[in-house]
């Protein structure tokens, strides 16, 4: 059991100083019974741990795994299966459709997390700033397009944007003029940044507004002493006070963004062929696997991608760490 | 013992006996099929059972009447996706090494790849000989790699021009009969501010690939027989010549270029917004099924030949067309081949198929009958479109050889298409490009390209 001596010793209620680091016990009586104790803490720590360990295992590190040892071979269409190492990763990141699909979306992510950002903190520090019922239905309203699951979103803007039924084909009728197709070749990456940005904002918001709702309002108290206006009060303490739940924010969206997949994947068939099969690192892992059967290369294509999320995380916890913090 | 410990050991207990119930339920199923989750009535519960994936718009009625009629075996069907997302699925069955049904539809062009794989049961063994006579020679020929045969041919696709007599007739245009004379018409038709006179979707390459072979353009030439060398003839002048003749009509703002089978294509069809339909005998049935010709619109279609490139050497092209093929992982290979060779051939189901328009039956004994030869077929408004157009333009299909990466090969098509729509790439330029992608993508799959 001395091996799970760690686990047992950050469990929160052995946490106590002396439990940390134990002086060493004067008579060995007294150890092996706080051993004892130790060891049936461990099992019972064990025990609970184990329900959300056999999933862990068996939906995340297993099929890690086996995607791993899969990406490590190639089969070709009229070739056996043969080991080739890391060759499916040198290939990765020649082939000019996955570099495409990766610059996409870090492309997307350059813009669309700035916006959504904006977006999100704007509307928490207003509703923070308003207490009346407004705000509060407010606050539901802009929630809600995070709680219409995903594909049904995507399939929602499917139905808008389409230049037969959608609202923007009968507004611009009014002028004598045809809509431009939001899902166009040159107009869908804004197409799926005005999705996304809906679909997710709300979220960020309420992230944003219950970070606001735990500082300590004596500070506005002080500030207004000292003379600060409202301007001064959000800029110079509520922003500077939720920046740990702006970087969470920060680092959600990119991993979401560089795995980017549903909505494209749903508005794929109405975007007229603009939405490629490489449209996305993951879109075109997916199709590798499932309509080209390649999937050692698509094992491959998946690892790759979480090599680009690593990287770009790291880039920007690197970027965004502050002294003392344990993000660094 | 604490309660605490008590409380996790139980929930731990319970969530594994959870885990160990979902991998059972997978254990008992894979069996070579699953044949407990119909969409159908099973009749006779003691026979055994087939497991069929199928997308038929009709197939309720064909497993029925397959289903009734034999007390020896019983059809369990299910609907796993039309086209693409069926395959995707297939291929994740082969993957896995289970999971895949006993006998599953596919089109024509995916019956390479998935030989190629393994996956499917070459029938001969299984008396697919015996029902040979039942079709042409070109039909059969799609379904067969030497003496081999992998699949039962239903349903084929020969390709013609579906037009709107009421948009015709509006600016005083005869059905043109070649494809000069298509261009000249939708010229009319715009200079007259008409609608669109046809549609380049790029989401149906095989209709496009069909009228590159309508030029003369072999763009594969594969044989299992051989199955490391293939040849590759994208970029050959039939081929360029048919991109760039697209290309032009797209350009010169003559034609459409919206996907086709969406709402918003299905709507415009309603409305007029396309003069032509350059499709095959299959698609009647999909359009009425999405409420095309109905109403107002009532017999406002027909059908007239495929435009020709040389009307006094006519070339007839097949667009789908669909099989029933017998998967490796089938429990009981001749049982399913049975199915295979009797699901939708009978009578009543061939006629349910031709009279809603889902199907064009490849059967002879059907298109020699004298009630489809003379059918008034309803969608064309009365028009004895198979004995004028249909029946000839089967009898005159060759056959075409596909290649084993129908999916990869199409993908690439759809991209170029896009291009061309966007008018971004000549058809020169798209046929260039795309030779390349195959070519190399064919040479990474271990081919040798000839």
């Amino acid at each position: 059991m001395a091996v799970h001596g760690s686990t047992v010793t950050s469990l929160p209620h052995t946490s106590t100083p002396d439990k940390v680091n134990p002086p060493p016990p004067p008579e060995r009586r007294i150890r092996s019974r706080s051993d004892r104790m130790n060891a049936r803490r461990a099992r019972t720590g064990w025990l609970f741990i184990a329900p959300f360990g056999v999933v862990f295992v068996a939906f995340l590190l297993a099929p890690l795994a086996y995607a791993l040892y899969l990406s490590l071979f190639t089969k070709g269409l009229a070739t056996g299966t043969r080991f080739s190492g890391l060759e499916n990763y040198l290939h990765a990141f020649s082939d000019p459709q996955f570099l495409k699909g990766v610059w996409f979306v870090v492309r997307f992510s350059l813009v669309l997390i700035p916006v959504q950002m904006a977006v999100s903190l704007a509307a928490a520090l207003v509703l923070d700033h308003l207490t009346t019922r407004l705000a509060r239905f407010s606050r539901l309203m802009i929630f809600l397009p995070y709680a219409v699951p995903a594909v049904i979103g995507a399939l929602m803007w499917g139905f808008l944007y389409s230049p037969t039924f959608g609202p923007l084909e009968q507004l611009f009728s009014l002028f004598h003029a045809s809509a431009p197709f939001l899902l166009s070749q040159d107009n869908v990456f804004y197409g799926l940044l005005n999705v996304v940005t809906w679909q997710w904002a709300g979220y960020y918001m309420i992230i944003i507004y219950a970070a606001l709702q735990g500082i300590d309002p004596t500070l506005y108290e002080a500030a207004k002493i000292d003379g600060a206006s409202e301007r001064q009060v959000a800029f110079r303490i509520k922003i500077p006070l939720v920046s740990s739940a702006l970087v969470l924010i920060l680092i959600f969206a990119l991993i979401g963004t560089l795995q980017f997949f549903s909505e494209p994947q749903i508005l794929g068939p109405v975007a007229n062929g603009s939405i490629t099969p490489d449209f996305t690192p993951n879109i075109y892992a997916f199709n590798l696997a499932f309509g080209y059967a390649q999937f050692n290369y698509a094992s491959a294509i998946s690892f790759s991608l979480g090599i680009v999320v690593f990287i770009a995380v790291y880039i920007f916890m690197f970027a965004t760490r502050k002294k003392g913090s344990n993000l660094s | 013992m604490n309660k605490k410990a008590i409380a996790a050991a139980v929930s731990a207990a319970a969530l594994a006996a959870t885990l160990a119930g979902c991998s059972g339920g997978a254990d008992a199923a894979s069996a070579g099929s699953n044949t407990t989750n119909c969409t159908n009535k099973i009749v006779h519960a003691d026979a055994p059972k087939v497991s069929v994936w199928a997308w038929y718009p009709n197939m309720a009625t064909v497993v029925d009447n397959f289903n009734n009629s034999h007390t020896d075996v019983q059809v369990c069907w299910t609907v796993a996706g039309q086209g693409g997302p069926e395959y995707a699925k297939f291929q994740t069955a082969i993957q896995a090494g289970k999971g895949a049904p006993d006998v599953i539809m596919l089109e024509a062009d995916q019956l390479t790849g998935f030989e190629l794989q393994n996956a499917l049961v070459d029938l001969s063994k299984y008396g697919a000989g015996d029902v040979k006579k039942n079709f042409s020679a070109g039909s059969w020929k799609d379904v067969s790699q030497g003496h081999s045969v992998y699949a039962i041919p239903v349903d084929g696709g020969p390709m013609a021009m579906i037009y709107r007599k009421d948009v015709l007739d509006k600016y005083g245009i005869k059905p043109p009969t070649t494809w000069a004379e298509y261009e000249t018409a939708a010229q009319k038709v715009k200079d007259a501010g008409g609608p669109a006179f046809g549609d380049l979707g790029s989401n149906v390459p095989a209709a496009l690939t069909a009228l590159m072979a309508q030029k003369g353009a072999v763009p594969f030439t594969y044989d299992l027989a051989d199955q490391k060398n293939i040849s590759i003839h994208l970029d050959s002048q039939p081929a360029k010549d048919v991109l760039n003749y697209w290309a032009g009509l797209v350009k010169k703002g003559l034609v459409a270029t919206q996907d086709q089978f969406t709402t918003d294509y299905i709507s415009g069809m309603i409305g007029g917004k396309y003069a032509t339909y350059i499709s095959a005998a299959w698609a009647p049935g999909y359009l009425t099924g999405s409420g095309v010709g109905k109403g107002n619109e009532k017999g406002t279609f027909a059908a007239a030949p495929l435009p020709q490139w040389d009307p006094s050497n006519p070339v007839s092209v097949n667009w789908g067309g669909s099989t029933f093929a017998v998967t490796s992982q089938a429990g009981d290979q001749k049982l399913a081949a049975e199915v295979a060779k009797g699901l939708y051939a009978d009578d009543a189901s061939l006629t349910d198929g031709w009279k809603t328009q889902t199907i064009f039956p490849l059967n002879q004994n059907v298109l020699k009958s004298d009630a489809f030869t003379n059918n008034a077929v309803d969608f064309f408004g009365g028009q004895t479109a198979n004995k004028d157009i249909y029946i000839p333009a089967e009898n005159a299909y060759k056959g075409f050889n596909y290649s084993p990466f129908s999916v990869y090969y199409y993908a690439q098509l759809q991209a170029e298409t896009v291009k061309i729509n966007a008018g971004k790439v000549s058809g020169d330029e798209a046929a260039t490009e795309l030779q390349g992608i195959m070519v190399n993508y064919a040479k990474s799959q271990g081919f040798t390209v000839n």
